[in-house]
């Protein structure tokens, strides 16, 4: 049952990219297909990032330990969208000027943001396999894993620095960070709220994810 | 200087099929089958009406057209920055379907002999309709090229008899936040206000457009009145026009108002000053894949001796 969900789930997160290829190749991504496939990247990064921090504070609230079972997927895919953002700036708009982008990130701050939270990104998919979580601990690797705040912090702050006078979309994303940041705050303070959960964290970590 | 008249249909001046279709609803609606006669009484009832793509006669070319390829018209109506209407830019061709654009009045005060009220409909039989095929650089870095219906903005300026002391005008766009969904939330503060010096304004390149592609102006691009400066980010050229006022004193633009250090008075396109957030050394053409270099002025050099002397990177 759970692999057939993930197969399910699996194609659910690739639709997006599906929906942008039909839309290039069928001429359907109205007057600036480029900016469009540079916004929809980010916007799925972004959404990606928040769905994966939401599954702990989902699975000890509504009591489905199980859902831990997508929480790599859906890490993968935060990462695999935010890698396309990046090809898009890359390729699309900077056509692979190594100077402009060096001058770009140094210069510009939502660049720099945003260019930082993707690199936070890279450690995050590489030891995101069990090898690499037994080889590290769980402790370190979970230390390692916070990082993915950070990502997310910088993923709205990125967005927010480049709209040009709408902030209502990114501070919607920074509201919904804050939340479930919160939650992490929250357990924090109060252990005992942890406690209402099943399974600890650590346990889980040492212990295959599949 | 050499002025043409156009000798052939161009195929955007083919009606376009909805066009039609509201035609043939308007006629059902008042149970004619004769076109003449229903356009006669549509003449002459002059309804509360929103724009409806009809052809603008007696287009005269003009001198001042680029030869480049003019960006297709769909492109053009739906990917438009009309924060009046929606931040998003495939919105307002949908939301300003029904936007009124008559009755519509103009009125002009400030520094001037005498205050006019003026309808739109006298206002653009001022001089002849000149098609001006001009390079749009909008100040996130992507243009278009767009062939305008108008004619200079001077023959209005003229008209209005400024008085001596007035040094600056502005452009008002109607505030109309029934109409206008946009205009609910206060994402600028309304209403738009766009400004010119009276040099700049006076000069032969600033547009008073009502169409383009040989049409009425459509909604979503600023019926039914609105100013095209070519050499100046888009966001100078103020749409749907309400009144225009003449000042001593340098007015307020706002999205200068907006974010002072981003967005300047002048706003004359330069490749050598960034926006704080983005590089303008290149633009994306709509329809091309590479981008190209943005040019000095938009590529209108004639308009640099309006700006001798002065330091363009603090006038930004």
């Amino acid at each position: 049952m759970i692999r057939f969900t993930k197969v399910v789930v699996f194609i659910l997160c690739l639709s997006p990219l599906g929906w942008l290829a039909w839309g290039a190749y069928t001429g359907h991504l109205g007057a600036n297909p480029i900016e469009k496939i540079t916004h929809q990247t980010g916007d799925w990064t972004l959404r990606f990032l928040l769905i994966t921090l939401a599954i702990t504070p989902l699975r000890k609230i509504l009591a489905i330990p199980s859902l831990i079972r997508f929480r790599r997927m859906l890490g993968l895919y935060a990462f695999f969208y935010g890698f396309l953002h990046f090809l898009t700036y890359v390729w699309l708009d900077k056509f692979f000027d190594l100077h402009e982008m060096l001058v770009d990130i140094g210069k510009r701050k939502f660049i720099t943001v945003g260019f930082t939270a993707f690199v936070f990104l890279i450690p995050l998919a590489i030891t995101s396999t069990s090898g690499w979580i037994r080889r590290l601990g769980g402790k370190r690797w979970q230390a390692l894993h916070r990082l993915i705040y950070f990502s997310a912090m910088g993923g709205v702050i990125h967005y927010l620095w480049l709209v040009k006078a709408d902030i209502r979309v990114p501070l919607e994303y920074g509201t919904l960070l804050g939340i479930l940041l919160l939650y992490r705050v929250v357990v924090w303070i109060r252990p005992a709220f942890r406690k209402r959960g099943d399974v600890s964290l650590l346990r889980r970590a040492d212990a295959p994810v599949d | 200087m050499l002025i043409k008249k156009a000798d052939d249909i161009r195929p955007s001046e083919i009606t376009p099929e909805n066009v039609y279709l509201n035609r043939r609803k308007f006629l059902a609606g008042l149970g004619l089958t004769g076109a003449a006669a229903a356009i006669a009484i549509e003449e002459a009832a002059r309804p509360a009406r929103a724009a409806t793509g009809e052809q603008i006669p007696g287009i005269v070319k003009s001198p001042f057209s680029t030869t480049e390829k003019v960006t297709p018209m769909k492109d053009v109506t739906h990917y438009n920055n009309y924060y009046e209407f929606s931040v998003e830019k495939e919105e307002p061709a949908q939301l300003a379907e029904k936007f009124k654009t008559r009755p519509w009045t103009v009125t002009i005060d400030g520094a001037v002999s005498k205050k006019q009220v003026l309808d739109v409909d006298s206002i653009i039989k001022f001089a002849p309709a000149e098609e001006r095929i001009y390079r749009h650089r909008c100040v996130e870095a992507w243009s278009i090229v767009v062939p305008w219906v108008g004619f200079s903005l001077s023959e209005l300026i003229k008209r209005a008899d400024p008085l001596g002391k007035a040094k600056f005008v502005d452009f008002t766009t109607i505030f109309d936040p029934r109409d206008m969904p946009g205009q609910k939330r206060d994402v600028l503060d309304w209403p738009y206000v766009e400004g010119l010096r009276m040099d700049e304004a006076m000069h032969p390149l600033a547009l008073l457009c009502f169409g383009m592609y040989g049409q009425e102006l459509p909604n979503q691009d600023g019926a039914p009145l609105r100013i095209v400066i070519p050499w100046k980010y888009g966001f100078k050229s103020a749409k749907a026009i309400v009144r225009i006022r003449f000042t001593e004193k340098q007015p307020m633009n706002t999205w200068n108002r907006s974010a002072p250090n981003e967005y300047g008075f002048y706003a004359n396109v330069n490749p050598d000053v960034d926006h704080p957030r983005w590089s303008q050394k290149k633009e994306r053409r709509l329809g091309e894949f590479f981008k190209r270099p943005t040019l000095m002025f938009n590529g209108y050099d004639q308009v640099a001796s309006l700006y001798s002397g002065m330091d363009l990177k603090k006038n930004f």
